[in-house]
């Protein structure tokens, strides 16, 4: 299933990070991101972060959402 | 939960499906198909249809990992599952697929050592507490998963973790995608691209549609996404464009997660693979580079293919490619049901038969 879910980087320490969202915790493994701090949301699957998410972009997003129609 | 609430405003979803419906609006009628199973499941989970357009139709596509892997594969699970000093490790999914003759669900009852694991690095540590036995993984899943196997692999290596091996099943999306585009059983206007998928290997992995004239957006699991990436679809396809757009632009970015695709290139080769449904598809399938090759179940095991054997009216290929619905097929909701499913669409839980199942 590629279905991932974005939860926020609460702590890390070397390959491996604890993860929250909406009060479920876990921890992951970050092997597969470049770089990634306390504070940022990833993507989780299977038991890894595969990409950051942009909040930024997110924000953007909802944004132009916000906008559609009348 | 934040950035999931946010995109699934239900006033937003309105204002959106009455932006599609205004830009629909007309004799044309638009195909579009969305290739991951994930997709699927949103789209009825959240009832997207009621949303959208009479005239505009988004078929399912083959993205459903489970629901392509072919019967010799399971078979071949099947028979290790039976063997004394195994343990097979998979993602739930896999465990009622049936084979030509068994599930590992039916393994498990007669005694095979079948565990449901989360993460790829769940089984290695089973390998770990489980020295004498041999521990193998079923490697099913696209670029999303695949990149996650590669790296427990990785670390068995440097582990030195001698009991752990990987059956790769794990397959790609473009040339799936290419095949159906070149096997003309479909008249389709434009792709609702994957979400996870594109965030490993980039928006641009898609130019390749550019070539057949069609338009692929890609889009993001919540509805607000899959809404967004259909309105985007319709303007491209209503003004004749074909381009590459990326509506989940807060995860997936144009060249993809490179880290991710280096993990994945150096465990990892293209390798042609059979889809359930859709045959033998060149390049499309991956598997484990010969440095690998002691975390390569397929070689340690010797495991063959054995011929395939599809069931009487089990429509499940034709649902894959979207040529048919569940509701064409004979065994739908009667000989076939998500407790005793005759063929994969009904027992993954992306498998369209199974989410028409769950949503009717």
């Amino acid at each position: 299933m590629c279905l991932g879910i974005p939860m926020k980087i609460v702590s890390k320490k070397g390959e491996t990070a604890v993860v929250s969202s909406g009060g479920t915790r876990r921890e992951i493994n970050i092997g597969l991101l470049k770089e990634v701090e306390t504070g940022d949301y990833v993507i989780v699957h299977a038991g890894f972060a595969i990409e950051r998410l942009n909040q930024k972009r997110a924000e953007e997003t909802l944004d132009i959402l916000r906008q559609i129609g009348p | 939960m934040k950035y999931v609430d946010e995109f699934r405003n239900l006033k937003l979803a309105k204002k959106l499906s009455q932006e599609i419906n205004e830009i629909a609006a007309g004799d044309r009628r638009y195909n579009f198909m969305e290739v991951c199973g994930t997709h699927t499941n949103t789209f009825y989970r959240f009832e997207l249809k009621s949303l959208l357009p009479e005239n505009l139709r988004l078929i399912s596509g083959p993205g459903c990992p489970v629901c392509v892997t072919d019967a010799p594969y399971i078979d071949n699970a099947a028979a290790l599952a039976g063997l004394r000093d195994v343990i097979v490790t998979t993602f739930g999914d896999m465990v009622k697929v049936p084979g030509s003759h068994s599930s590992l669900y039916q393994e498990r009852t007669k005694g095979g050592d079948i565990r449901v694991v989360y993460s790829s690095l769940d089984s290695l540590e089973i390998a770990v507490k489980n020295p004498s036995k041999n521990v193998i993984f079923l490697g099913v899943g696209f670029e999303t998963t695949a990149p996650t196997i590669a790296m427990a692999i990785l670390e068995a290596s440097k582990r030195k973790i001698k009991n752990f091996s990987v059956y790769s099943a794990h397959k790609l999306i473009p040339p799936a995608m290419k095949s159906i585009l070149e096997s003309k059983d479909m008249a389709l206007d434009g792709f609702v691209l994957p979400a996870h998928v594109s965030s490993v290997i980039g928006a641009n992995a898609y130019r390749f549609l550019k070539k057949f004239g069609l338009p692929g957006v890609v889009a993001g699991f919540e509805p607000l996404d899959m809404l967004q990436g259909i309105l985007m679809l319709v303007r491209q396809s209503k003004s004749g464009r074909a381009e590459i757009e990326n509506q989940y632009n807060r995860v997936v970015t144009n060249a993809g997660n490179k880290k991710a695709q280096h993990i994945l290139e150096k465990v990892f080769k293209p390798c042609d693979a059979a889809w359930r449904g859709l045959g033998d598809i060149p390049g499309s399938g991956l598997a484990i580079r010969n440095e690998f090759k002691d975390f390569d179940a397929g070689k340690r095991f010797k495991l063959k293919k054995t011929r395939t054997i599809v069931p009487k009216y089990c429509l499940c290929g034709e649902v894959i490619k979207g040529i048919k619905m569940p509701e064409d097929c004979k065994l739908f909701c009667r000989a076939c049901t998500p407790d005793s499913p005759k063929g994969p669409c009904m027992v993954s839980s992306e498998g369209t038969c199974s989410i028409h199942y769950k949503y009717k």
